[in-house]
């Protein structure tokens, strides 16, 4: 143990803490702009390239920073002497020489934390003014950067290369010239990111926000001639409510639904009644391959950012993902197919809207490949925190509004649908439906072992005299460990689901900002919201949702039959680097 | 035409060879550049994600190696390269003039590469011979005592080369 003292308060802390967490251990508040921990992803970033939290140290003639100092025997430390809070200041202002002004249109606004620190230290008049870096901006089509509001801090750096290993964003030059971006000045289109969006959710400032949809679905609610159906993701109803002072994780379903209808879409329906569908035609997909012992594992196939990134790191393995689309994908072409006959519209006229907790489903989105006869299957994608905003830009109280159904018949999900928004959620619920078709029932409803937290779990199970050998990974550099191990057949598995994002959709690119901390409790909190979720619903098992059965039974007819695969299922490509 | 595509595969050739030498280390990413600019002149796209690809390394980190160190290159040199000293003892004797003549007479600014691939103007900081000064440098030969005159002196030279 190391004894300190921090503002006159004597602490032991053990060797190898920073100050910084020995500041926190006594509830002081010192500030972080560069700082980032991935609790859920276990990396840091910490290279004190924006000295905020220098704090001062008795005998020693510099500040140093208290995120990348560790405490010594008798250090006698003060987080907010004059010293401390003028050099801050300063700082501040000198962070704020080069950054453009414009708080009131950047997407940031209210979550940024440079504004969110020049708020706090007082910083209204600076006296230095100077250049901004103009250059190396990008409005790409789902993820906007605008380095002229980057502070280097590097954490979309850790992001993309540490945890997701994709390494895409880099430092590039030099001085003050100085950004951060993809190699050779390339967009972001034209190189194999997956749009995860992780490095959006751990900037500080404006300088990585998602391209926003907003306007254009406004403009589709007031045409007439349109009908505008909007479906909801599983990890949205866990996380909506932090945009509205609710508690973390709490489940928000019906406000959710009252808030979408308010808004005017026509019907209000759930991914977690694709997800269903999902879960028959993948356990399908997983048995077929099981009885004929070949291209095993199979690969869940519902992370549009682990597709990406199969097709770009591993083409030669682009065979053993499920062929199902995703759950929202699939409800897009039911809703153009089914739902349009049923309700004798033109699908012409059908609009659907997908609110999701992910930015990689605005790429999903535009694939050509997710289309019938031209018409996209989903035409417009929003995350969570855009549908905040148009809940706030429509003027509802959130919190006043009553709890409402989703609507029939694509409203309708089971527990094991709900599951999917968190990792190991798909595999747990494909699972369940494979015990319910060998044995006709379910002896274990959940598998507590793949509710962890961990990014990759293993775990076996014995279901009807077969033995399968389970994995999960969530983030995407777990996903690498999995198809290393794979590829160079060290280890077999039999059904392996992945998430790009640490965690799974609970904690997508397009889930509210939360201080750039992807903690276990956030993360927890969300995914403990699902499991209630799926714990109240009466049905848990996807076969038993009625409304999916009446739709095989009027509409697509066998499971992983011709018409299911027109509609449900998609292919995928390799795309080895040019 | 067909010459050139030879001298392309025989510099990859030679390039894979050093990286052999250093064990496909990464370690080794700077020393592999510098060989790389020596063989190639320049540090092209398609040579980095090579380099990037051979030593297992995403070729962001090559590239931000690259950008970072004004010695290498993105710019295919010309033939011959103008090396002007901007260094203390050269530029207190007027080198920026002679650089500025050189501009001037081959139609280019520093750092580029005339139209027909000939020449190279760049400038460096002390080739380590300020006894000279100003100090021109033409593909390694070194011209001292340099002057705005001069300049035109230095160029007819190569004329005809």
């Amino acid at each position: 143990m190391v004894n300190i003292k921090i503002n006159d308060i004597d602490l032991a802390v053990e060797e190898n803490t920073t100050i910084l967490q020995a500041a926190r251990k006594l509830n002081i508040n010192i500030p972080t702009l560069c700082h980032l921990s991935l609790h859920v992803a276990n990396e840091k970033n910490h290279n004190s390239s924006c000295r905020i939290c220098i704090v001062e140290v008795a005998g020693r003639r510099n500040l140093v920073p208290a995120c990348s100092t560790y405490c010594q025997e008798g250090m006698d430390i003060k987080t907010h002497s004059l010293r401390v809070i003028n050099a801050r200041r300063t700082i501040l202002e000198l962070l704020l020489s080069d950054h453009p002004l414009e708080c009131v249109t950047c997407d940031k606004n209210g979550v940024c934390i440079l504004q969110n620190l020049a708020q706090k230290y007082g910083i209204t008049d600076n006296p230095y003014k100077g250049e901004l870096s103009k250059d190396n901006t990008e409005e790409g089509s789902i993820i906007k950067r605008n380095n002229a509001k980057c502070i280097l801090c590097g954490a979309c750096e850790t992001v993309c290369s540490k945890v997701q290993t994709v390494s895409i964003l880099g430092h590039r030059g030099r001085g003050f010239k100085t950004t951060i971006g993809p190699a050779f000045e390339l967009s972001l289109e034209n190189t194999p990111c997956t749009f995860c969006g992780q490095c959006v959710s751990v900037c500080p400032t404006g300088a990585l926000t998602q391209t926003s949809s907003i306007g254009k679905v406004w403009k589709l609610l007031s045409d007439k001639t349109k009908h505008v159906v909007v479906q909801v993701a599983p990890a949205v109803r866990v996380a909506l409510g932090e945009l509205f002072d609710r508690p973390l994780g709490e489940v928000v379903t019906g406000k959710m639904v009252a808030s979408l209808r308010r808004i005017g879409f026509e019907k209000v329906f759930d991914t977690d009644f694709a997800a269903d569908v999902t879960v028959l035609e993948e356990s399908h997909e997983l048995l077929e391959r099981l009885k004929e012992k070949k291209n095993l594992p199979i690969l869940t196939s519902c992370c549009p950012g682990w597709i990406n990134f199969i097709e770009h790191q591993f083409p030669d393995l682009v065979s053993i993902p499920s062929s199902c689309k995703s759950p929202h994908e699939m409800f897009g072409s039911l809703v153009k197919s089914y739902y349009a006959e049923k309700m004798g519209w033109d699908p012409k006229d059908i609009v659907v809207v997908s609110i999701m907790p992910c930015l990689a489903k605005k790429y999903e989105a535009n694939r050509k490949e997710l289309s019938q006869d031209g018409l996209k299957d989903v035409d417009y994608v929003l995350t969570t925190r855009e549908l905040g905003k148009m809940i706030k830009e429509a003027g509802l109280n959130f919190n006043d509004l009553p709890d409402e159904d989703f609507d029939s018949p694509l409203g309708e999900s089971s527990g094991a649908g709900v599951i999917f928004g968190s990792s190991g959620g798909v595999i747990e619920a494909a699972l369940r439906q494979i015990q319910y078709d060998l044995t006709g029932e379910v002896k274990n409803i959940e598998f507590t072992n793949l509710h962890s937290l961990d990014g990759v779990k293993i775990s076996e199970v014995d279901i009807a005299g077969n033995h399968l050998r389970i994995a999960c990974a969530s983030g995407l550099g777990n996903a690498r460990y999995l198809l290393e191990l794979i590829k160079s057949k060290k280890d077999h598995f039999d059904a392996i689901e992945i998430m790009a994002c640490p965690g799974g959709c609970v904690s997508g690119g397009g889930q509210p900002f939360h201080k750039r901390k992807l903690s276990k409790t956030i993360v927890k909190a969300r995914r403990d919201g699902l499991l209630s979720e799926d714990r109240n619903k009466s049905i848990r098992i996807s076969s038993l949702n009625q409304q999916v059965n009446t739709l095989y039974k009027e509409y697509i007819g066998e499971i992983g039959g011709e018409r299911a695969h027109k509609l449900l299922h998609t292919v995928f490509f390799s795309k080895e680097d040019e | 035409m067909a010459d050139n595509q030879e001298k392309i595969s025989a510099n990859y050739k030679a390039l894979d060879q050093f990286i052999e030498d250093n064990n496909y280390s990464s370690h080794d990413l700077i020393a592999v550049l510098h060989e790389a600019q020596r063989l190639f002149t320049y540090l092209p796209e398609e040579v980095q994600r090579h380099i990037a690809k051979k030593l297992s390394i995403p070729v962001s980190k090559v590239y931000g190696v690259v950008s970072f160190y004004s010695f290498f290159t993105m710019n295919k040199k010309g033939r011959f390269v103008i090396n002007v000293c901007l260094g203390t003892a050269c530029f207190v004797r007027g080198s920026d003039k002679i650089l500025a003549e050189f501009e001037e007479q081959l139609g280019i600014k520093c750092g580029e590469t005339t139209e027909d691939g000939k020449y190279t103007l760049t400038s460096l900081r002390c080739v380590g011979a300020c006894g000279l000064a100003p100090v021109v440098q033409v593909n390694g030969k070194t011209y001292g005592n340099a002057t705005v005159e001069t300049v035109k002196e230095i160029l007819a030279e190569y004329q005809e080369q």
